[in-house]
């Protein structure tokens, strides 16, 4: 028990941390990197929680590629950190506003009686943990998985056709076309010797080199 | 002699419980890292003797017998080179990356059983941890590449992260396959799913599948013909090109790791792992039934590593976008298709594979 409490509490001390770090890390690289270690340290005390499942899919998805996604754009992308900062006073009282009103709901909700916060209770599994998130998927929340896959397969194919350019751009060569082409047809050896004698210039030209 | 291990079972004993837990987790890290090591410095020993022999030279043959000793004096020259790091190269991360690269490709054997009974962690979700642990191994490609700041490193790092990102899909797809064929994700489900004889492998119902996954392994370790990451022609070595010495060979390991686990997932998942290939057969079955299923499934590893060779030392190079289109375009279409194939063969419970 004691173990798992120190685990517990290197994990959420990590996950503060990094998540702290990706908001006011300048580089934001870096701060992409500290969001990965959040993920990951989120993983690990859902781990803990006997939520395995959950937490290999959240390494699955999350860390192994949505983040290499965001990695690639952000590193691709030169953010100019200068003029990012510029109009930093200007929006501030904006948004310490929004920050205050977002803060004032939280706490609203979360002081209300019934939300009071237990710890999250293991999972204890008497059948395996993904035969029970299969079943609850697949029987009992049976039409919003199945109303879910539907909205995203037209989102993935909106975004697929959003590619299409009708005509085709680029201009190629059909290797096909240059495989078929021989010497013939492109190389003209032409007789520059004394125009005199045309007679020996026209039989040259029939055996082609 | 008896003495001495009584000696030594009084001092297990006296020890704490968590100690004991952890001795015990630390020796079979070792049982299964260092033999893991041995084989990757005799993999690239094999893949220059190999490739040398199928293009009519004879590769390394000075250092010891046959050259046998090649690997362990590469070894210990990378370990004494110097380390350089680049000026205005991010330290921290320079040196995480290489580690980065290593400790999925190790951490990943955690699940693998080499026989009934001989893994580490059994646990029930083995094939979804393997594919999240490889699928970190990336990072340590992408941090590479833009720590060292190097142009060439960088574009090497892109490159990479974009193959393996669409390659994953595919395998991806290729184990739901695997996995609705066994009805589980434990690995060791997986395997005795397939027994009753060499017949009941998965490489044969799910033969298209098991082409898609191993060409997608391939890609995913970055090797030949899809080593566009490296290349050396186009961007010198890729995103390790600013790696000197000891965080060079950490990266050279990770990827022999990397090639060795893909060899015995693939072993495991369609060619019956430890299981003979003469099972089931009247005369041949008992006349093997001495030999370890361990043998059998480092036979199939090896066949497979040989693949991994044989590709390298035949192909040429493929172009970014002709791989970017095999994976989308090819593979993934494949994959859907024949999952669901498979799945309609599950449930009609089709005779000899699936009953």
């Amino acid at each position: 028990m004691l173990t798992e409490k120190i685990l517990f509490y290197v994990f959420a001390a990590i996950l503060i941390f990094a998540a702290s770090m990706v908001v006011t890390v300048r580089h934001s690289v870096r701060a992409a990197l500290f969001l990965v270690l959040a993920f990951f340290t989120a993983a690990g005390l859902w781990l803990m929680l006997h939520a395995e499942f959950l937490a290999i899919v959240l390494v699955l998805v999350y860390v192994g590629a949505v983040m290499v996604l965001f990695l690639f754009v952000v590193m691709s992308v030169d953010l100019d950190q200068g003029r990012l900062r510029e109009g930093f006073g200007r929006h501030m009282p904006v948004g310490l506003l929004v920050a205050g009103v977002v803060i004032a709901e939280m706490v609203s909700i979360l002081s209300i009686d019934q939300l009071a916060i237990v710890a999250p209770e293991s999972a204890t599994v008497a059948v395996n943990n993904v035969e029970a998130v299969g079943q609850l998927l697949y029987r009992q929340y049976i039409y919003p998985v199945e109303i879910a896959s539907v909205i995203l397969l037209v989102g993935i194919i909106a975004a697929i056709s959003m590619t299409l350019r009708g005509r085709r751009q680029s201009r190629y060569i059909a290797p096909a076309e240059q495989l078929a082409a021989n010497k013939r047809d492109r190389l003209r050896v032409v007789d520059l010797r004394e125009p005199a004698s045309t007679d020996s210039s026209a039989e040259s030209k029939g055996d082609d080199n | 002699m008896d003495s001495l291990i009584e000696i030594f079972l009084g001092m297990w004993q006296w020890l704490p419980v968590a100690a004991q837990t952890v001795l015990v987790i630390l020796a079979q890290i070792i049982a299964i890292t260092i033999p893991l090591m041995l084989g990757v410095a005799y993999f690239t020993y094999a893949e220059r003797r190999v490739i040398g022999s199928m293009q009519v030279r004879i590769g390394p043959n000075r250092v010891g017998y046959f050259g046998l000793l090649q690997p362990i004096a590469d070894g210990v020259k990378l370990f004494f080179k110097e380390i350089v790091v680049p000026v205005k190269a991010n330290p921290l991360l320079f040196y995480l990356a290489p580690v980065l690269t290593i400790a999925p490709a190790l951490a990943a054997w955690a699940v693998v059983p080499f026989q009934p009974g001989w893994v580490v962690a059994d646990i029930n979700l083995g094939l979804l941890y393997v594919l999240a642990i490889t699928s970190m191994g990336v990072y340590g490609v992408i941090i590479a590449g833009w720590a060292s700041n190097s142009r060439y490193a960088f574009l090497g790092a892109m490159r990479s992260a974009a193959q393996i990102i669409s390659y994953e899909i595919a395998m991806g797809f290729a184990l739901i396959s695997v996995l609705v064929a066994a009805g589980s994700i434990n690995l060791t489900d997986i395997v005795m799913a397939q027994q009753g004889s060499a017949a009941h492998w998965f490489v044969l119902p799910l033969l298209p599948i098991f082409v898609v996954y191993f060409i997608s392994a391939v890609a995913e370790t970055n090797r030949a013909p899809f080593d566009v990451a490296e290349g050396e022609s186009e961007i010198v070595a890729g995103f390790h090109v600013e790696y000197s010495g000891m965080t060079f060979a950490v990266f050279f390991l990770a990827e022999y790791a990397n090639m060795i686990l893909i060899c015995t997932l693939t072993s495991l998942l369609f060619l019956g792992g430890w299981l003979s290939p003469f099972e089931g057969i009247p005369g041949l079955e008992a006349l093997f039934s001495w030999v370890p299923g361990i043998v059998w499934l480092f036979t199939k590893i090896l066949m497979m590593g040989f693949m991994y060779l044989w590709f390298r030392a035949t192909f040429p190079r493929y172009r970014y976008d002709q791989i970017m289109r095999l994976g989308w375009k090819v593979f993934i279409p494949i994959t859907i298709v024949w999952l669901v194939l498979v799945a309609a063969a599950v449930v009609a419970e089709l005779p000899w594979w699936f009953d």
